[in-house]
Order: structure tokens, then C-alpha cells, then sequence
């Protein structure tokens, strides 16, 4: 087992950070902690590193407990959000520090060392930059020399504090897939964190959703995407239109609408219920096909790219739906607005309980 | 090379006025008083000056001046650094009155502290007592002046050093940490490079500011020819005999010195910084 953490629980003053975490990574998994901020994903990560101590519950490192060893004998990589480089150093020393400061028996010879920072600038394709200092490069370009640099020690496992929340949208998709495929190479038990649910479903082998210090989901992107456990992950997830109402006799009621319940809500009694349907999931024609669609009238056009977002005011609906259609979809519907369309809530998804947004 | 370069643009704007107005300052303010001494010193002749400028006690001053402002400046940069850290680092109660204390020598009129050296370690004060059974004499020794000297710079090392060790952001530390270093191994390799500039520039202040100083270490010299008279005491005794223009020459060789070690000092932290920007 790469990393196993066991019932970490963490206190600030006023407020619990950690509330009895477990959980189990593999070696060589690409684990993504996933929460809003503020959700103790970030404390976790220290504690993992050594930087804070939990006030409970152990950290066990490649079946070594690592619980109380200070960071710099856990032997792990840490990439920062803002890239922690040293500003006086060139990129060569920076990558090269990790083996430098070794003791005199463990440190490699100069010429090992030279060839590893070369081999590990490749590999993150930052050798061409070797002599050169940190306010010299961008930041996805300081970024890959951060993770060389945390690479350089052969870490057990390799800890990922936002890694790409700092840069720009274009360069930090970029880094995303260039990291995926780095890792497809390397194989080091990773875990990082991000609040951004595209980055965390395209990166990661497993997804851990962590909100008010607790775990609330714990999956493949697919099942966590597809099944999600309750209202928050769902929610987390992507945008979605939520409707607030009431589901009675295997009947959910959406405004004056109603649906059939899910099958495992089928039985309940009478109590209050959240419907969630994500906008890409509604569909839009210029016929009814179904008699349980809406009418509606489009009440904003928004241009998203490939995607094409419309409010829909409908029908016993106190707020607009929102939608989104591909955009040859809007133009062969000739839609603008003011027209008047059905709407088809395909995917709802149902949930129960007093989650509130 | 054009000395003012008009023609490019530059975003900047008020280059001239700002240029003219920081020119007329530090002429009116430094260079003329200052030449005052080079055109007091040429009535003097070439033979005069030479003679007075090297006779064996002057040249005692300058050697001790010069130490003495280099030794106090040297503790000043260890001792300012650690209190910079502590002011830095740590949240203590009585943190902003220590603060505080630490601009005490600026305010303080250096024949004040001078005075409370004198009694304090004279061999019948609270610590002279002390050292005097170990047989350390204070007092009227050079030893008496770097305490002295020491005390007057120490402000210019913790002042410059704070804003710099603020701006160190924690996750410099941790990544080093990370990456297997000790607490000694972060400050040596990554702590200190970067306080190097200010730590230069602050002790650089100290030893200016040591050469100068004359008010708190007449007290405790003793003044003792050849052996504790500093240079700026040379000047004051060459005044007190009227003689104006000796009183200058050594003042000029004092001046030349002073300036062209700060100019070194400039330049080492130039090409220091160069690289980084």
C-alpha cells in the first residue's frame, strides 16, 4: 500500500479541519482530493508531508508509520501552488538541492548528480532552461521545475497542493494532460489536490470528495460522475439546476410538474426532496415529444464556446432553468431569444434530506 | 554614451525634474559642504598635508577607527540578524516593546550612551567589576570603543534585515525541508543568500555610521595617544589648536577611505543582486 491513512482527525481553534479521515492509496495511484475551499484538503496534504501534525490517527508510508517524523525523513515530493522555488538558485540547483543536502555517504558524486538533474529536466522538458533562474520562467514553465526538483529524491510518494490553480487556463489544461502522461511513465504514488472537478476527473485514477473535514465520496471519476452518493458531490460535480420540492407516493414534484421517483425512493414516505438535472442534460426541441416536457421560453443566449447556454423561463417554475446545447444544435433549431421551446429534464437525479446549497 | 538618454521613451515619466531635483539635493546637501574639506585642505601644499596626514599618531586613529568600526559592524550583523528573526519570527508578548528598543540608539544622543557605557563598565560599574576580575579592561581599550560602536549600529542591521525576512515566504522553508535539508542546511543555503543584500547593506550603515561616531566613544576611550584615539578625535584636537587645515586633511584622507569603501561595498551588492532580476 503506497499510503495509508488511519482515522486523522485535526483541530484548529473554533473549527475541525479533519474530521477522522481514512483512507487507502495504492502504489502508483493518482489519487485527486477534490472539495471546496476551505474543506481541509490542503491540511491533509501537510499532514501527509509532515508539515502539520494531526492531532490523531496515523500517516503509513509504504507500510512504514510516519506518523511523528519530521518532513525532511518522510522522504516525499511536495509541489506548492505557488511554486516555493528557490529565487537565488538556477533551475540546475534548484533541482539539484534534494541530493546536495544529503549526508556525505548517501550524497552521489557531482557527475551522478549532474546527470540526474539533466535526466529530470527532460523529462519535464525544461532542459533547455538548466542555467537559468526562476523569475526567468513562467509559471507553468516554474511549475515543471518544481516537480523535477520534488522528483529529484526518488520520493515515495509525490504531494500536489494545487499545482496548476496559478496559472492560466490555456497552460494549466496543458500541464494537466502533460502530467498524466508523466505519471503514466513514472508511477509515484501521487495525491493532489485541486477544487476544480474537470481537473480532478480528467487527472485522476480515483476521486476523493472532501467536504467540512469528512469524506463524502470515494471513487473512479466515472462513479463518482455517474453515482454520485449525495446532494454536495453531486453539486460539487458540475453546474446543475436544482429544484426544491417534495417527493409523495413515488411521485417527485419539480414547480407544478411531476416525475416519477427513482426506484429506491419509490416507498418513502412523504418528505421534502432536492431534484438535480446539469444543464448538458436538458434537452431542447421545437416539438413535444414527451408529454411530460415543458414549455418554455428561452430568456437569455449565452455564447460558452462549443456550447451554446440558454434561461429558460417555463411553467410553474419560480427560477430560470438553465441549459446548454451544442452549438449546431442552437443552429439548426434557429433558436434566439424570446422563442418559445420544450424543455425535457432527461437525467434528474433525486435526493432526499435537508442538504441545502 | 549619452548621458541623459531624452530621445528613447520611457514610460516612466519626470525623468529631468526628478534627475535635476535629486542632483541639486546631493549637492547641496552632501557634495558642497563636504568639498569644503578638499578646498580648506589646498592652501595647505603638498608636503604638509602628506606629513600630517601620515605622522605616526594620525595614522594610529585611522587604523583604529577603521577596526574598531569593522569589528563592531561584523558583531552587529550576527547579533542584528538573530533579533531580526526573533522580531520576525516568533509572537511573543512584549514583542513591539523589544521592538521598539530597537531604535533606541537613533534617538538616543550618542554622548548620553557614551556616558552610561562609562559608568557601566568602568572597573567599579555593575559589569566593568565583573570583567575587571577576569582582567578585561573596557575602558579606556579599543575593546571599550567596538562596545560602543556596536551599540550605535545595531538599528541598521535589524532595521534593513526585517522587511527583507518578512517577505521570505514559509513555503520556501518547507520546500526545503521536504527535500531532506535541516533547519541549518534551509537558513545556510536558502535563508541566507537571500538576506545577504540586506545584511550587507545594514552592516555596510553600522561601519559607515562607526567610522563617523564620535560622541558616545570619546566618553569611553580614554583617549590615550597611539593607542585609543580615534580619527574623528584627531580632527576635533586638531581643531581645538586651530589648526583648520590639518584639522581638514585628515578629515579629506577620513573622507576618501570611508568613500571608497562604501563605493566597493555598493558595487559587490550590484553584482550580488544582478543576476537574480
Amino acid at each position: 500500500m503506497g499510503i495509508e491513512l488511519q482515522n486523522i482527525t485535526k483541530k484548529f481553534t473554533g473549527y475541525t479541519a479533519l474530521d477522522n479521515i481514512s483512507l487507502n492509496v495504492a502504489s502508483g495511484e493518482l489519487v485527486a482530493l477534490l472539495g471546496p475551499s476551505g474543506c481541509g484538503k490542503t491540511t491533509l496534504l501537510r499532514i501527509i508531508a509532515g508539515l502539520e501534525l494531526p492531532d490523531s490517527g496515523k500517516i503509513i508510508l509504504e507500510n512504514k508509520d510516519t506518523t511523528n517524523l519530521p518532513p525532511r525523513k518522510k522522504n516525499v515530493g511536495f509541489v506548492f501552488q505557488h511554486y516555493a522555488l528557490f529565487r537565488r538558485l538556477t533551475v540546475f540547483e534548484n533541482v539539484a538541492f534534494g541530493l546536495k543536502v544529503l549526508p556525505m555517504r548517501e550524497r552521489p558524486s557531482r557527475s551522478a548528480i549532474q546527470e540526474r538533474v539533466e535526466h529530470l529536466l527532460k523529462l519535464v522538458q525544461m532542459d533547455w532552461a538548466i542555467k537559468r533562474y526562476p523569475s526567468q520562467l513562467s509559471g507553468g514553465q516554474r511549475q515543471r521545475v518544481a516537480l523535477a526538483r520534488a522528483l529529484a529524491v526518488n520520493p515515495k510518494v509525490l504531494l500536489l497542493d494545487e499545482p496548476f490553480s496559478a496559472l492560466d487556463a490555456k497552460v494549466r489544461q496543458e500541464l494537466r494532460r502533460w502530467l498524466r502522461k508523466l505519471h503514466d511513465e513514472i508511477h509515484v504514488t501521487s495525491i493532489f489536490v485541486t477544487h476544480d472537478q474537470e481537473e480532478a476527473l480528467e487527472l485522476a485514477d480515483r476521486i476523493v470528495v472532501i467536504n467540512k473535514g469528512r469524506i463524502e465520496q470515494l471513487g473512479t471519476p466515472q462513479e463518482v460522475y455517474d453515482h454520485p452518493v449525495n446532494a454536495f458531490v453531486y453539486n460539487f460535480l458540475g453546474n446543475v439546476n436544482v429544484f426544491h420540492g417534495r417527493i409523495k407516493e413515488g411521485k417527485v414534484t419539480l414547480g407544478t410538474h411531476h416525475l416519477d421517483a427513482p426506484d429506491e425512493l419509490k416507498n418513502t414516505e412523504e418528505r421534502p426532496s432536492q431534484a438535480f438535472v446539469r444543464p448538458h442534460e436538458i434537452g431542447i426541441s421545437r416539438i413535444r415529444s414527451n408529454e411530460t416536457d415543458l414549455a418554455g421560453t428561452i430568456q437569455e443566449v449565452r455564447l460558452m464556446g462549443g456550447q451554446i447556454g440558454l434561461n429558460l423561463e417555463c411553467e410553474g417554475f419560480e427560477h430560470p432553468i438553465e441549459a446548454e446545447i451544442p452549438r449546431d444544435l442552437y443552429i439548426n433549431l434557429q433558436l434566439s431569444r424570446g422563442e418559445k421551446v420544450f424543455v425535457s429534464l432527461n437525467r434528474v437525479k433525486v435526493f432526499t434530506g435537508d442538504y441545502a446549497i | 554614451m549619452e548621458l541623459f538618454q531624452r530621445k528613447r521613451r520611457n514610460i516612466l515619466p519626470g525623468f529631468g525634474l526628478s534627475m535635476g531635483y535629486t542632483v541639486f539635493y546631493l549637492s547641496a546637501i552632501v557634495i558642497v559642504p563636504l568639498s569644503m574639506i578638499f578646498f580648506n585642505t589646498i592652501p595647505m601644499g603638498w608636503e604638509p598635508f602628506l606629513h600630517t596626514v601620515t605622522a605616526p599618531r594620525v595614522l594610529a586613529s585611522y587604523r583604529l577607527s577603521f577596526s574598531t568600526a569593522l569589528f563592531a559592524a561584523i558583531f552587529d550583523a550576527i547579533v542584528g540578524l538573530l533579533t531580526a528573526w526573533v522580531l520576525v519570527r516568533y509572537r511573543f508578548a512584549g514583542r513591539q516593546f523589544l521592538d521598539a528598543l530597537v531604535d533606541l540608539p537613533f534617538a538616543l544622543p550618542t554622548a548620553v550612551a557614551g556616558i552610561c557605557f562609562a559608568t557601566l563598565y568602568s572597573p567599579v560599574g555593575w559589569l566593568g567589576e565583573t570583567f575587571a576580575k577576569w582582567n578585561i579592561e573596557i575602558i579606556n581599550s579599543p575593546t571599550g570603543i567596538v562596545v560602543a560602536l556596536i551599540f550605535i549600529g545595531f538599528p541598521f542591521v535589524v532595521r534593513t534585515i526585517q522587511p527583507v525576512l518578512e517577505e521570505v515566504e514559509q513555503e520556501i522553508e518547507e520546500a526545503a525541508q521536504c527535500l531532506g535539508a535541516t533547519r541549518w542546511q534551509t537558513f545556510r543555503k536558502i535563508l541566507l543568500p537571500h538576506l545577504f543584500p540586506a545584511l550587507l547593506t545594514g552592516s555596510t550603515l553600522a561601519f559607515a555610521r562607526g567610522i563617523g561616531e564620535y560622541g558616545s566613544v570619546i566618553f569611553i576611550a580614554g583617549n590615550l595617544p597611539m593607542k585609543t584615539e580615534i580619527a574623528p578625535l584627531m580632527i576635533m584636537s586638531k581643531l581645538d589648536q586651530f589648526d583648520y587645515n590639518g584639522a581638514s586633511a585628515v578629515a579629506l584622507v577620513l573622507l576618501l577611505i570611508s568613500f571608497s569603501m562604501l563605493l566597493l561595498l555598493n558595487a559587490v551588492q550590484e553584482w550580488q543582486q544582478k543576476e537574480y532580476r
